[in-house]
């Protein structure tokens, strides 16, 4: 294929994609971010998702049980109490792929998040927040049992 | 997709507290197909965002470790009864959801 | 833990001291006061949440699930099932009295004329039947999410089923001497667990006790794989290496019969979050 016809279909191929961020109504923030949910473990999931040099704080309440009845689907609830928080990231380490979910506050939205994560074996459960250009975080463990037949 | 989705909003003194139910099987990428052997590709929600009155308040990133039939609570300022929430969320394979309540 | 290999029958006649004739209702009664012995600071009315009664954290993620259950969605499919009206315009609800309000705590019950039990899947069947549409395979989950619909239209209702006349209670008795037979490799019994050691842990399992056990079918399994309970008897039967029977076999039906006989007097609830 010769220069202009390549630079054509490259045009082309620019402008496919950009419809295709368009027709969603370019109602998200940002792409979504692979290189931080495909990490294979919690500090280079956090480094990729802007959670770096984060310091521990109690101020983040982790609600989560202490033995998970099922695996598949473990309630947890993360509040921060850091004033100026604007977003809040989990995590499990053990998990194959630890980053759970980014969440980003705005317009009144409470620094609260309530949700129902995977976790594949007994894990730390870690929560970071972004509050006023810093990073803290907090943990709690989670047992994760294999069991049978629970009626 | 509308009959996916299920959602709450009730007011809790000065902030409306939202629940939102998501039909999605959350397919990790991971299962192998217990017939073929092979990897069951990855589908799962991968962004969501809420809107209070159209103005978004909650932008959402998701990986494959949200469970299945997704949850998720969260809590607005300033919002009233008569208010309307929307969710907005796509998938992996480009699929789109969309649910909206009015808040009681 | 280890499982005492005691004759069951034997000791539960011995420390309850039951006459060889007993009824029903004084078998309920011994029941119960073994779980008030055994299990001394459960509630009866708590009995309906089985090993979650017994572990705060457990029934904590459980009233969490439950407040906005991942089954929710399902349900409402369910309800779809429920009220679309067959090909002659009929609903399910015409089967039922009280369009199917406040029923369920009535299933199953001995069908006289027909000399057998008749279950809550049987009576869906013979709607479908009636109305000249095609029936539901017994276990499956098409079935559970109609009854999961169904079954929720009496929640609080208290269970109230009756063993009246000789042939019931002759199906009554069959369900109960299934109850306490020793079966499969493992050759446990229903009682063995859920009787003789209710409240101990199966390697990481605590064990439920059987009264309260049938209030709350189908369940969903970590909230979004439906289970009937004839199916959960399927299970029981795999845990003890036993080969399991079909759905609305005789012995399930008789089983369930006498099972949830055992749960009269207890609020039911339809369906719920199990692990």
């Amino acid at each position: 294929m010769d220069r202009r016809n390549f630079l054509k279909s490259m045009g082309a191929a620019i402008a496919v994609c950009a419809a295709g961020l368009l027709r969603s109504g370019g109602v998200f923030a940002a792409t979504w971010n692979s290189l931080a949910f495909t990490a294979k473990d919690t500090a280079d999931a956090m480094k990729n998702a802007g959670y770096v040099g984060a310091a521990e704080n109690k101020d983040i309440m982790i609600k989560v049980p202490d033995i998970a009845e099922n695996g598949a689907v473990v309630p947890v609830e993360v509040t921060s109490n850091i004033p100026g928080t604007t977003s809040i990231a989990i995590f499990v380490d053990k998990n194959p792929n630890p980053m759970i979910a980014d969440f980003e506050f705005m317009n009144g939205a409470e620094p609260f998040i309530a949700t129902r994560v995977k976790m594949a074996s007994t894990s730390i459960v870690r929560a970071s927040v972004k509050a006023g250009g810093k990073i803290y975080t907090n943990s709690r463990e989670v047992k994760v049992t294999i069991g049978g037949c629970g009626g | 997709m509308a009959e996916a989705m299920k959602m709450r909003a009730t007011m809790q003194g000065d902030a409306v507290d939202v629940k939102v139910l998501i039909q999605h099987i959350m397919e990790t990428g991971q299962r192998k197909d217990k017939k073929t052997g092979n990897l069951i590709p990855a589908h799962f929600i991968n962004q969501v965002s809420a809107m209070l009155n159209g103005k978004m308040v909650l932008d959402m990133q998701w990986g494959v470790g949200i469970s299945r039939n997704p949850f998720i609570g969260f809590r607005v300022k300033g919002a009233k009864a008569g208010d309307k929430i929307a969710v907005h969320a796509v998938d992996n394979l480009g699929t789109v959801f969309d649910g909206e309540v009015v808040v009681a | 833990m280890k499982i005492k290999y005691v004759s069951l029958l034997a000791a539960f006649l011995f420390s309850t001291s039951i006459l060889a004739v007993a009824g029903p209702e004084q078998d309920r009664d011994a029941l119960i006061a073994h779980y008030k012995e055994t299990l001394p600071n459960i509630k009866f009315n708590d009995y309906i949440y089985g090993a979650l009664a017994m572990n705060p954290d457990a029934k904590s993620q459980y009233d969490d699930i439950m407040a906005f259950p991942p089954y929710a969605i399902d349900l409402d499919k369910g309800q779809k099932v429920w009220e679309t009206p067959f090909a002659n315009g009929k609903t399910f609800a015409s089967c039922f009295p009280h369009g199917g309000h406040n029923v369920a705590g009535n299933y199953p019950y001995f069908d006289k004329a027909e000399k057998r039990v008749v279950t809550f899947e049987n009576a869906i069947n013979a709607c479908l039947k009636k109305n000249g549409e095609k029936e539901l395979k017994y276990a499956d989950s098409d079935m559970g999410l109609v009854t999961a619909y169904a079954r929720s239209l009496s929640d609080g209702m208290k269970v109230d089923i009756k063993v009246e006349g000789k042939d019931a209670l002759a199906a009554y008795e069959k369900g109960k001497t299934y109850y306490y037979t020793r079966r499969g490799l493992l050759n446990f019994s229903c009682a063995s667990c859920h009787v003789q050691n209710a409240g101990k842990f199966l390697r990481s399992e605590q064990l439920s006790m059987m009264i309260g056990q049938a209030s709350h079918w189908p369940e969903f399994r970590a909230g979004t794989d439906i289970v009937t309970l004839q199916k959960r008897f399927m299970q029981c039967n795999n845990n003890t290496r036993e080969k399991p029977q079909e759905g609305n076999s005789e012995d399930y039906n008789d089983l369930e019969y006498f099972l949830t006989y055992m749960s009269n007097g207890l609020p039911m609830q339809t369906p719920v979050f199990r692990k």
